[in-house]
């Protein structure tokens, strides 16, 4: 059967998806076409999260096949092959909050749109994203709070790219299940995404991906 | 002759514990003027649940996080650490701003009592988080997926077992407990003692009867301010909690991630494990309830939030278990009172097939207006005051804000002024505002 995991996937059947991947991997099929297919699949999930088509769950579900087959193609790669033409992006939970799961699914829908993510993980404190723009010349820092408690660390975070004279060379976008236009005004953020695919067109208008 | 219990219709069980709420028995005011107070801002709370008669005016409720204790100008660490400095900031706090309901002081918990224990589950001030921040949930899986069926097989032995010993560090030796139900005969009973006489076990238990007696003072503490607060004219509108059978497993056991993948890999355990919990959610809260003499149970929803589950999965997986739920209380004259932080304009179609005047709902993100005309037919509605706003807003923004709400929501009744998320900062001439503007603007000509 040469079914076509890219669709199959897309459409999260698990079994199937994963017996055609072990069938190319027993027919010696490129483990990188494998992988460029279960892209492409992923495109696919954060299209139809982004039309609505997909919630949350069809995400992480999506993300648990995936991790499934990257296990069952790795010891077939010569070498990491992928590279990411989206540009950069800087991703992370602010200080005090530990909270992940929104953060975990900008990271997700950015990954799909092709960016390279940086993710700093959470409560990270102002000084590991200074220290990751510069490391990485990111033009864009995400920032992520659940908490309202999260606003003053965000205000925080962007006051210390300005003391280190980042500011002009980041764009800043903030995230959160209570912020609204008064926190971005209160933060300095640039702009803040309302969901996920939000954060995406945001992030592609600053990258000057259209 | 009074009508006994089981003899009432839900009506009349309602009618019943809103009267021993309104009236307790026993209760000693500071004053004849509290006295009155407290009855007239309980009964226009009712009013609103019931939906029959029309209150004075609008109610207003504040349910706050972390506020009171940043208020009194303490951190939260303060507050689990010291009950009466944690009482003293909530008294403050109501008494400051004169709700017509208020939470009780419960919300910080006893923090040495998760030190003993060694908690997991959450993270909290001074231990893993700053002593100014606010506890938060630490997401993991905390049961596996090969254990749906331990878990459905004899639930409390899964929990003594397997679930407590993993989420607390100092009973992690439970591992080692006998399955109490081996215990049946004469010959062969004392086997399943040999484990209590373990030195590891018996560490375990030493720890935890330490930790029982910090709970059990943290609780005196917490009935000695549920006293006061009434006593000096304010109304406690929670008994105590209980969950959407959903949220058991996706904050408690599987995790977020787990339980989104179980609908996918393992939909009929998922189920069968939703459909056990039913009962035990049904007890918490009629059990919580009778105790207080309260009739409002906190219901805090998390996992059906909009975007968290498609529609289908919410019909399927989410709604007919809580409902069940929320049935059940209702069946014992109880006053449901589900709290959906977040987003819920997807679900209220859905969630308005209750009977009327019997529910409370806390809304967070939602459209005020369209909430009104759907789930506010049959439901008391309450929130929605933004936390953003009240933090960073200004009082002329909260008043219109408030005036917005009372215009969409507060005809016919059914309606409370609250926040809509649990709130740990705000400027205080905001709170003042909101109360304010709502008590005069809210009146019922």
């Amino acid at each position: 059967m040469a079914k076509d995991l890219c669709n199959t996937l897309a459409d999260l059947k698990e079994d199937e998806a994963l017996a055609i991947v072990q069938e190319r991997l027993n027919a010696n099929a490129d483990p990188l076409g494998i992988l460029d297919d279960a892209r492409r699949a992923m495109e696919i999930v954060g299209k139809r999260f982004a039309e609505s088509k997909y919630f949350i769950p069809d995400l992480v579900y999506s993300g648990e096949i995936l991790k499934k087959i990257n296990e069952m193609v790795k010891p077939k790669l010569a070498k990491e092959a992928e590279t990411k033409s989206g540009g950069k992006v800087i991703m992370g939970t602010v200080a005090g909050d530990i909270h992940d799961i929104g953060k975990d699914i900008v990271v997700f829908m950015l990954d799909v749109s092709g960016f390279e993510v940086l993710d700093l993980g959470v409560d990270v404190p102002a000084q590991k994203f200074i220290d990751k723009i510069k490391e990485s010349g990111a033009p864009v820092v995400g920032l992520s709070g659940f908490l309202t408690l999260a606003f003053d660390s965000m205000k925080q975070t962007i006051d210390a790219m300005k003391d280190a004279g980042l500011r002009d060379k980041v764009k800043v976008m903030i995230g959160g299940g209570q912020i609204t236009d008064e926190v971005v005004k209160y933060t300095g953020a640039d702009a803040y995404g309302k969901d996920a695919m939000v954060g995406v067109t945001l992030a592609k208008k600053w990258a000057g991906i259209k | 002759m009074e009508k006994k219990w089981e003899d009432m219709t839900s009506d009349e069980r309602q009618e019943a514990l809103f009267q021993k709420w309104i009236s307790p028995e026993g209760a000693e005011f500071a004053s004849a003027e509290a006295e009155k107070s407290y009855k007239e801002r309980a009964t226009r709370i009712k009013d609103a649940i019931q939906m029959k008669k029309l209150p004075d005016r609008v109610p207003i409720c504040l349910f706050p996080s972390f506020y009171p204790v940043y208020y009194a100008g303490m951190t939260p660490h303060d507050a689990m650490y010291d009950y009466e400095k944690n009482n003293a900031a909530f008294k403050k706090f109501i008494v400051d701003f004169a709700p017509d309901g208020n939470i009780s002081a419960f919300v910080p918990g006893p923090g040495k009592f998760f030190e003993i224990l060694d908690y997991k589950l959450y993270s909290w001030p001074g231990h893993g988080v700053s002593p100014n921040h606010s506890y938060q949930a630490n997401e993991g899986e905390y049961m596996t997926v090969e254990e749906y069926d331990d878990l459905l097989e004899d639930p409390s032995n899964y929990f003594y077992k397997t679930y407590l010993p993993r989420v607390f560090g100092a009973l992690e030796p439970w591992q080692q407990l006998p399955t109490v139900t081996g215990i049946l005969e004469m010959y062969g009973v004392a086997a399943n003692f040999i484990p209590f006489g373990l030195p590891p076990v018996q560490e375990a238990f030493k720890a935890l009867f330490h930790a029982g007696e910090e709970a059990l003072k943290w609780g005196g503490a917490m009935g000695a301010f549920s006293a006061d607060i009434m006593a000096n004219g304010y109304p406690v509108t929670v008994a105590g909690y209980t969950k959407a059978p959903f949220d058991v497993i996706g904050d408690t056991l599987r995790g977020t991630r787990g339980v989104m993948v179980d609908m996918y890999r393992t939909p009929d355990k998922l189920l069968k494990a939703m459909d056990m919990l039913v009962p035990i959610m049904i007890k918490m809260g009629v059990g919580a309830a009778k105790a207080a003499g309260n009739p409002f149970i906190f219901i805090p929803l998390h996992k059906g939030a909009d975007g968290f589950l498609s529609d289908e999965q919410y019909r399927k997986f989410y709604w007919p278990t809580l409902r069940r739920v929320i049935m059940a209380l209702i069946d014992e004259g109880i006053v449901p009172f589900p709290a959906a932080e977040g987003g819920y304009n997807s679900r209220l179609e859905i969630v308005r097939d209750l009977p009327k005047g019997k529910t409370m709902w806390m809304l967070d993100k939602i459209d005020m207006a369209k909430a009104k005309k759907t789930l506010g037919q049959v439901a008391c509605l309450a929130g929605n005051m933004p936390s953003a706003l009240l933090n960073l807003g200004t009082p002329q923004q909260i008043k219109d804000y408030a005036k917005k709400l009372i215009d969409s929501c507060a005809k016919g009744g059914g309606y409370i002024m609250s926040n809509g998320s649990f709130f740990d900062e705000a400027k205080a001439e905001n709170i003042h505002a909101m109360v304010d503007f709502t008590k005069e603007y809210g009146v019922y000509k």
